[in-house]
């Protein structure tokens, strides 16, 4: 004690009193709190609270066009028993909350914020179950056979989204996107529950080691260099074409222009 | 002198043995005539060679073979996977070989640019008139040449058997099963038995690398040889004629041009195939029958066919326990047939109706043939109508339109906007012919405003140079046949026009030739103005014009009229368009207006015909 | 090349001559081959005719400055094609990556020598060389008549002398003795392919054969497959690696919700709202599978032929013109789904014998 009170006029007494304080806090606050804040790594389970707040979301932001119980109504589809991983895709690509009437709802900027989405998802599930949100691991593009996963693709997705997810167009103005920007939850979800003109594969067809597979070749894929030079986007040969006429032909009618352009004296007029 | 000593020894060693020294002197002394549209052909020409270079390079690597094989090379994606021979072999050359794909990519930028650059010169060579005699051979053989390289480009990218050519593959032989009566033998010989076989790949090989090119290289030759021989065409222009040809010695100007032009043609490959990635075949993935993407097109050049596949109704017959499939076998047969039939026959069909059977070397401005253009541009837009149709989902795709749409929109555009392209053509190819003579006759507009004594404000105008006028006006019209009806006073029908048939051809010649008189003669009366003016619209002893220079003809023109007046004879032929300028007008003048005002005094009575 | 250098000298002339007068020749004259090959000599002597190409460009100081615009670009594309020698060297391929920079290096290089040689040779051509316009005749193409003539009687005595005109017994029997040989190499040919038969009439789908999943090769319960608006591709078992079974084997099978399969959907070969379609395309064979779930149609992606899924996939859209065939489908003991049997009908394209 003699030790603490001669030094009370230390210059870092003041500092040291602080310090001090701060170390009692924490510690009476930890020991006060308690240990049942484990972070969990799998999907968030619906609690009571989320799925109130889920529903208020959906009343404000859903509702309008798919009625206050989700039941649907004459614009939009019934969600009942589209379960959890439904929402997920088309909250967080932004196509819902969609914002006008069309053939095919596009991707847009997400309203919702990740919070709110999982919080309407937890909602929607509980009405009536249906395909749930898929873990992280089951997502993971490096846990995927890229190989297989370029059979899988080419069998079952190229069709409509061009052979390396580029994209292609459907009937009356639908198209099936390109594959670009879709995170692999979002690309594990739409193979699941099969949005818009999107055919289902749901996880007895296509299993999830089968998912997977596909989402490395996807992920893979759109990030692989372009060894032979700009990829003209990947369309094929139309695009192809379009530059043998308007870069190649051109670049040499201009050479042929050179070439043979008359030397010297200017005309007298044109 | 180091050139005499060379001459001596080298020259010296071979003149001995084959006696060159004449006949190279010729050659070196061949005037090539210069204008940038006569270097297209070069362009196919040096993707030719570029072609055959880079293909041989290919070919110390390319397996044609569709034994399967299971693949451990260094494209990982695809590493366990199940593919052919010669997709394995295409994936070694392009991440296995050094400058395999460098080589890979120019020898197919070099094909899409050998075919681009033959439709480029087919054109210029349509729309000069450069098809007439003595040169309708050298045409055929070059019809021929696209259709050799039309199949050569198909054969060739379908040889990587990748999911995109093997597509285009199964469709080849879905239109060849469609034909009737010997369809599906042809089919099962082509393939050796069903879809797709064993021996489709090296089968293409061989036709590939070795019985196409050798049959291209032997008519580019004899293409070449004949242009050589006849001397190339000339543009219109000061000095040229039929009788001679003007521009530069093929030593040294003409090598050193067109040496320049090949490394202008490889130094473009290269950019294109350092830049561009084309046919990147390890991302569509081996072929399989089972599998397909969205937005399969073959290559354009065969695109026309692709849209005319699409844009087919479903039509087929069954009779008999027996199928036509007009759906499939029309559309692959007839519009491109029509169009190849046509475009063979056309310098024939052309010289039956003008009845033009003279030699031709002086080229026509396009404008100056104003049906031919029309017709061609017509042609062009029904082949483009087709062409786009076969890219309709990736338009739709990316241009926001509904599918369905694009195929409909098609279906009646082909008829329809051919008719339209033809209407408008014509009537720009009149009014620019109505603009070049207005030029010769007036001159060229010069922005300086001068106030005449008597008050009035006038621009001036500045004859146009020798060199311009002969380009404009030195067309030499074909010999009009007689009208339909036209006949000598004792009722004997002109030649070639008597009979149905006869009739029809007048009225085609009439349509082929309707076009505005364009000549360097001054006296041409235009339908200006009304009573009180001479027939140009100026009260008489004006000049609004500067003068233009006394009897001025153009070097190049044929003394205007003179073979069409003595076969109209006394019938003065309905068949002129307005304007005073048509063929049927008995325009003898010749420059007989020799005085300051130009046209005030030539003996032109101001009335039109 | 000029035509009055040092071997132009007539024998005997000393370069300062005296004038005139006969003088005599001292020495031998100089041997044939010490005048050019090439120089334009008048025979009489001394003449010489004048230049036809101007030896020089008209702006010599523009030209010097033009040939060392040339000499650099040269010197770039010398650089240049060493680089992509270098580059060939130095440069693996074997990865991706690798083969990126590669061809970045060597067709960089390439393109840059090629641009050098063109650019360069193209600014000699324009200003170093001088401008010129030659004129030169051309002769009528067809030949003189004489000359027509002349070749039609050699061509006649030929013909005569050849008996091949004046005996038809020995043309026409030598037409014939050529004619099967000059036939024979298109009867060579007969083996190149098998006959079709009835290969086209049939698929190798039979009664118990089982429907496997592309590339995962199980087999399928419609417990497993029952999500209304799924659908897959399909094979059959035994045939996984036999491209010409699959070309005209493979099938899509659909999941409708029960009610909405109509006529003329063949009831009794579906199993619990299942469907099994041709995935040939009747129009020319491409596979077909592009479903649209919200409209149950089933788009081609070649040519856009449309078939209508639940009402036995007939045509709606585009050139097919015959519906898509479907498949018989049960199940078997174990519950997977089986065909029935064969399809009742051709599959892919049309053809002749189709009937």
């Amino acid at each position: 004690m003699r030790w603490i009170t001669a030094r009370r006029r230390h210059p870092a007494a003041g500092y040291a009193i602080v310090a001090l304080m701060l170390v009692a806090i924490a510690v009476g606050y930890a020991a006060l709190t308690g240990a049942d804040s484990s972070a969990s790594a799998s999907a968030p389970s619906a609690g009571q609270q989320q799925i109130a707040k889920g529903q208020e979301i959906f009343a404000r932001n859903c509702a309008t066009c798919h009625g206050l119980e989700a039941q649907g109504t004459a614009v939009a589809p019934s969600l009942i028993g589209v379960g959890a991983a439904a929402v997920d895709f088309q909250v967080s690509t932004g196509r819902m909350p969609a914002k006008e009437p069309g053939p095919e709802n596009p991707r847009k900027p997400p309203e919702l914020s990740t919070a709110e989405t999982l919080d309407v998802a937890g909602y929607v599930a509980s009405l009536a179950g249906g395909p749930a949100i898929p873990s992280a691991e089951a997502v993971n593009p490096a846990a995927g056979s890229v190989a297989v996963g370029q059979q899988l693709f080419i069998a079952n997705c190229a069709q409509c989204h061009n052979f390396v997810g580029a994209g292609g167009a459907l009937t009356y103005g639908k198209y099936a996107p390109a594959l670009t920007q879709a995170t692999p939850t979002q690309i594990y979800e739409a193979m699941l529950t099969g949005p818009e003109a999107m055919p289902v594969f749901n996880d007895t067809t296509l299993t999830p080691e089968n998912k997977r597979d596909i989402i490395a070749y996807v992920v893979q894929t759109r990030s692989e260099p372009n060894p032979g030079g700009f990829s003209l986007g990947r369309v094929g040969p139309v695009t192809e074409g379009l530059v043998a006429f308007l870069g190649l032909l051109l670049f040499m009618v201009l050479a042929a222009l050179w070439i043979t352009a008359k030397q010297g004296k200017p005309e007298e007029h044109e | 002198m180091a050139i005499d000593r060379a001459l001596e020894g080298v020259g010296g060693f071979l003149d001995d043995r084959f006696r060159g020294a004449k006949g190279f002197r010729t050659l070196f002394k061949k005037i090539f005539p210069d204008h940038w549209t006569f270097l297209l052909g070069e362009i196919a020409l040096y993707s030719f060679i570029i072609l055959l270079l880079t293909g041989t390079f290919l070919t110390f690597w390319f397996q044609p073979s569709m034994t399967q094989v299971v693949y451990h090379g260094s494209y990982t994606h695809l590493d366990g996977v199940r593919m052919s021979e010669a997709y394995a072999s295409t994936l070694h050359i392009s991440f296995d070989v050094r400058g395999g794909l460098l080589m890979r990519q120019i020898h197919h930028w070099a094909a899409d640019l050998f075919m681009a650059a033959i439709f480029a010169h087919m054109l210029r060579i349509f729309f000069t008139g450069a098809y007439r005699k003595p040169r309708e051979v050298n045409w055929l053989i070059g019809i021929v040449l696209l259709t050799l390289g039309m199949l050569e480009g198909l054969f060739g990218y379908s040889l990587p058997d990748d999911l995109l050519s093997g597509a285009g593959l199964r469709i080849l032989e879905g239109v060849i099963q469609s034909i009737p009566v010997v369809g599906t033998y042809l089919a099962f010989f082509l393939f050796g038995g069903a879809f797709p076989g064993n021996d489709i790949i090296p089968r293409l090989y061989i036709l590939h690398v070795l019985l196409i090119p050798g049959l291209i290289l032997a008519l580019i030759t004899a293409h070449l040889f004949i242009m050589f021989h006849q001397k190339h065409t000339q543009m219109p222009g000061k000095g040229r004629t039929d009788q001679n040809v003007v521009g530069a010695p093929m030593y040294p100007y003409f090598m050193a041009k067109t040496g320049a032009f090949f490394f202008f043609t490889f130094a473009a490959l290269a950019l294109a195939s350092t830049f561009a990635q084309i046919n990147p075949v390890w991302l569509y993935g081996p072929y399989t029958p089972v599998a397909m993407s969205a937005g399969s097109q073959p290559d354009f050049y065969m695109g026309m066919l692709e849209g005319a596949l699409r844009v087919m109704v479903p039509w087929e017959w069954n009779v008999a326990g027996h199928t036509f499939s007009f759906n499939v076998f029309v559309p692959a047969l007839l519009p491109l047939g029509v169009i190849f039939t046509g475009a063979a026959l056309w310098p024939f069909i052309e010289q039956w109706i003008t009845g033009d059977k003279r030699e031709h070397h002086v080229n026509d401005r396009p404008r100056n043939a104003p049906t031919r253009t029309a017709i061609g541009i017509a042609v062009i837009t029904f082949y483009g109508v087709l062409w786009l149709e076969g890219a309709n989902d990736v338009i739709a795709d990316h241009l926001d339109i509904a599918l369905y749409t694009t195929t409909r929109i098609a279906q009646v555009s082909m008829f329809v906007a051919p008719v339209v392209a033809y209407i408008l053509t014509k009537r720009i190819c009149l009014g620019l012919q109505r603009k070049d003579q207005h030029l010769i006759e007036h001159g060229v507009e010069t922005g300086i405003i001068r106030q005449l004594p008597s008050g009035e404000f006038i621009e001036v105008t500045h004859p146009l140079s020798e060199e311009e006028r002969a380009k404009l006006g030195s067309i030499t019209p074909p010999p009009s046949l007689p009208a339909p009806d036209s006949a000598d006073h004792n009722g004997i029908p002109a030649p070639g026009s008597h009979g149905a048939i006869g009739k029809v051809r007048a009225r085609l010649n009439s349509i082929l030739t309707e076009s505005i008189e364009v000549t360097g003669s001054n006296g041409h009366g235009n339908g200006h103005g009304g009573p009180g003016t001479d027939g140009n619209g100026h009260a008489p002893g004006e000049h609004e014009h500067a003068a233009v220079p006394a009897g001025a003809v153009p070097a190049g023109a044929v003394p205007a009229g003179g073979s069409q007046e003595a076969s109209l004879g006394a019938g003065e032929a309905g068949s002129s368009s307005d304007d005073g300028g048509g063929s049927g007008d008995g325009a003898g003048h010749d420059g007989s207006g020799d005085e300051d005002s130009g046209y005030r005094d030539s003996g032109y009575d101001g009335t039109d015909n | 090349m000029s035509e009055t250098n040092g071997h132009g000298e007539l024998p005997g002339d000393a370069p300062d001559a005296e004038p005139a007068g006969p003088h005599r020749v001292i020495g031998t004259p100089p041997p044939a081959e010490a005048r050019t090959l090439l120089g334009d000599r008048e025979p009489d002597g001394g003449k010489v005719a004048p230049r036809e190409l101007p030896a020089d460009p008209a702006d010599l100081r523009k030209a010097k400055a033009a040939e060392r615009l040339v000499a650099a670009l040269f010197i770039l594309a010398m650089l240049a094609g060493i680089g992509f020698i270098a580059a060939y060297i130095g440069l693996p391929a074997g990865s991706m990556d690798a083969v990126l920079r590669s061809n970045l290096a060597l067709g960089g290089s390439m393109s840059v020598a090629f641009l050098g040689l063109a650019f360069g040779a193209t600014i000699w051509v324009r200003h170093l060389m001088p401008d010129v316009e030659l004129t030169e005749a051309r002769k009528p193409l067809a030949s003189p008549a004489a000359d027509r003539a002349a070749f039609a009687e050699t061509f006649a005595e030929g013909a005569d002398a050849s008996q091949f005109v004046k005996r038809p017994l020995l043309r026409r029997t030598l037409i014939a003795a050529t004619l099967p040989i000059a036939v024979a190499p298109i009867v060579l040919l007969r083996d190149m392919g098998p006959l079709p038969g009835t290969s086209l009439r049939h698929t190798v789908w039979r009664n118990g054969v089982r429907l496997m999943e592309d590339v995962t090769y199980t087999p399928i319960r419609p417990a497993d497959f029952s999500s209304p608006g799924g659908m897959i591709t399909v094979i059959p078992e035994g045939y996984e690696y036999d491209d010409d079974a699959l070309a005209k084997a493979a099938t899509i099978i659909i999941k409708f919700r029960p009610g909405q399969l109509q006529p003329p959907t063949v009831l009794n070969w579906t199993v619990d709202g299942i469907v099994a379609y041709s995935k040939i395309c009747t129009h020319v064979g491409c596979p077909v599978s592009l479903y649209e779930q919200t409209t149950h149609h089933i788009l081609c992606p070649c040519h856009q032929s449309t078939f209508n899924a639940p009402k036995g996939a007939e045509v709606v859209f585009g050139p097919a013109a015959r519906p898509l065939p479907q498949l018989p489908i049960t199940t078997d003991a174990e519950g997977y789904l089986v065909a029935s049997s064969d399809y009742h009908e051709p599959v892919g394209p049309s053809f002749w014998e189709r009937g």
